[in-house]
């Protein structure tokens, strides 16, 4: 067993009473005080979250586009110009999903991923061996293991990152959701994962642990892993290992608006196993569901029709601190009905069949409190 | 340094039992199970008159991240569940010796209680 890996936020988290926890590798905080507060203040204030464990990888060269054209099945060109994100999967020639990840176009030849720490070795080996089809002398992929990254979140979030950087005032109003910023200190993205406004701030690992602090001085609520699953969730956001994996392309896991198709000669990895199943048609959909009464959803729990006939299972689960109900998300098969049962122990218990997305910028969404 | 009753049972499962004043015995989980657990958001406690054998999982308290079988510390039969946990499961958090017990049971068998921690014994398995 190798030691956990610790980020620059380590000493921080520990002085702040964290419960730490393993994952991916890295020793991270589960939680502060509490779950439930930690998640309240990302809703109706600001938390914010050390996810440095996340890979930072840099694409740069003259091929750099032209390599994620390739790579991605999201196509980078719907970006207009440098300063703007996307959200993409990664897919294998059998379209199953590598990772899902963010890529930033930071300037002319210059984009940068940050991708899943789970899956980070497996996907710069991924990437080496796709680059072998480029010019190396045009194209360089590098890890930037220097940078720490702090998500800071919620509706205070400008107003308190305002504070902490009062000289970039201008740049944070500016920055549009999607949009990304940066200087020689800080490359600053109106991005995140929780449903909520906020930003993702990537800083030398030198710098973190200061920034942070501060952050925390001025009333920014520290939020553990916990806190960042059932916020991901509410959104409807999925996590990679849970709601898909390489067994699943995107149509297969409510990841479909993700895929750009045009322009048709754009030779994506994967591309043709996924036209191909685009035209048979797929036999899976995600949904929300919601239970009216106490419990807790997990993934794994199966899925039955009033017929008691098995239709699916859920990816991920959760009780929502913001409806207090349980929520989870499910894939199903695709011509279920909106009634549906949920086995947990030995019980079946009746669910509501809602869209997967339940809470976003701090609102329930219509129909996820009780049925229309 | 999670608080332990003095002069209550416990278990190694980080259940305790305690005798109320009709003689029934009350059931919870201890301090530092509530602490590991987290907030508690749903607990599903046993039937009112079941019988349950020592060692059985008869509840389940989950919190967010994580759910956890509760075993009955002795035989007997469910007398009475705690129905505020309904509403409010974080009680086990709040007042885990109090408030936030699960459920009572009487014993079909005193001996059993020997199979049981006295606070010092159950002080010993948190220390290792």
């Amino acid at each position: 067993m190798t030691e956990a890996l610790k980020t620059p936020m380590y000493g921080a988290h520990i002085a702040a009473g964290a419960q730490m926890t393993e994952f991916a590798g890295w020793c991270l905080p589960a939680r502060y005080q509490g779950v439930m507060q930690e998640h309240h203040a990302v809703r109706t204030a600001a938390g914010m979250f050390d996810v440095s464990h996340m890979r930072i990888v840099d694409i740069t060269g003259a091929e750099a586009a032209a390599f994620l054209r390739r790579l991605l099945a999201n196509n980078i060109d719907k970006i207009s110009a440098p300063g703007k994100a996307l959200y993409s999967c990664m897919l294998d020639e059998s379209a199953g999903i590598l990772d899902d990840l963010i890529v930033y176009w930071l300037e002319k030849d210059y984009y940068r991923l940050v991708v899943n720490a789970a899956t980070a070795a497996k996907d710069l080996r991924w990437m080496n061996q796709q680059s072998q089809h480029f010019d190396e002398a045009k194209l360089q992929i590098s890890e930037r293991i220097e940078l720490s990254l702090i998500a800071l979140q919620g509706p205070e979030a400008e107003q308190q990152l305002l504070q902490k950087l009062p000289n970039l005032g201008a740049q944070i109003r500016q920055l549009k959701p999607f949009a990304v910023w940066r200087d020689d200190q800080y490359c600053i993205a109106r991005t995140g994962y929780t449903g909520e406004d906020g930003f993702e701030i990537m800083l030398s690992d030198s710098a973190a642990p200061a920034f942070w602090q501060a952050l925390q001085d001025q009333g920014v609520t520290p939020c553990g892993l916990g806190a960042r699953d059932t916020l991901r969730l509410e959104a409807g956001m999925s996590l990679y290992g849970q709601d898909m994996d390489e067994s699943v392309t995107p149509l297969q896991c409510g990841l479909g608006w993700t895929v750009a198709w045009e322009p048709q000669d754009r030779d994506f990895v994967g591309r043709k196993v996924l036209s191909a199943q685009r035209e048979q048609g797929v036999d899976v959909k995600v949904v929300g569901l919601v239970l009216d009464q106490r419990n807790v959803l997990r993934s794994g729990y199966k899925v039955f029709d009033a017929q008691n006939n098995r239709v699916g299972v859920l990816t991920s689960g959760t009780f929502s601190p913001t409806i207090s109900k349980p929520i989870g998300m499910a894939r199903v098969n695709k011509d279920v009905g909106t009634q549906v049962l949920v086995e947990i122990r030995d019980k079946k218990i009746a669910a509501r069949m809602v869209k997967p997305v339940f809470v976003r910028q701090g609102k329930i969404q219509p129909g996820v409190l009780e049925a229309d | 340094m999670s608080e332990i009753k003095k002069d209550i049972h416990y278990t190694e499962n980080h259940e305790w039992l305690e005798q109320q004043d009709d003689g029934s015995w009350r059931v919870g989980i201890t301090d530092h199970a509530q602490a590991q657990l987290g907030e508690l958001v749903f607990a599903e406690l046993p039937e009112e008159g079941a019988e349950v054998g020592q060692g059985e999982a008869v509840a389940v308290v989950e919190s967010v991240k994580a759910a956890s079988d509760i075993y009955a510390p002795v035989s007997g039969e469910v007398s009475a569940i705690n129905t505020d946990l309904e509403d409010s499961p974080d009680l086990v958090n709040t007042d885990c010796y109090g408030d936030g017990w699960l459920f009572a049971m009487t014993i079909a068998d005193d001996s059993e209680l020997e199979d049981l921690l006295d606070a010092e014994a159950y002080a010993e398995i948190l220390d290792e």
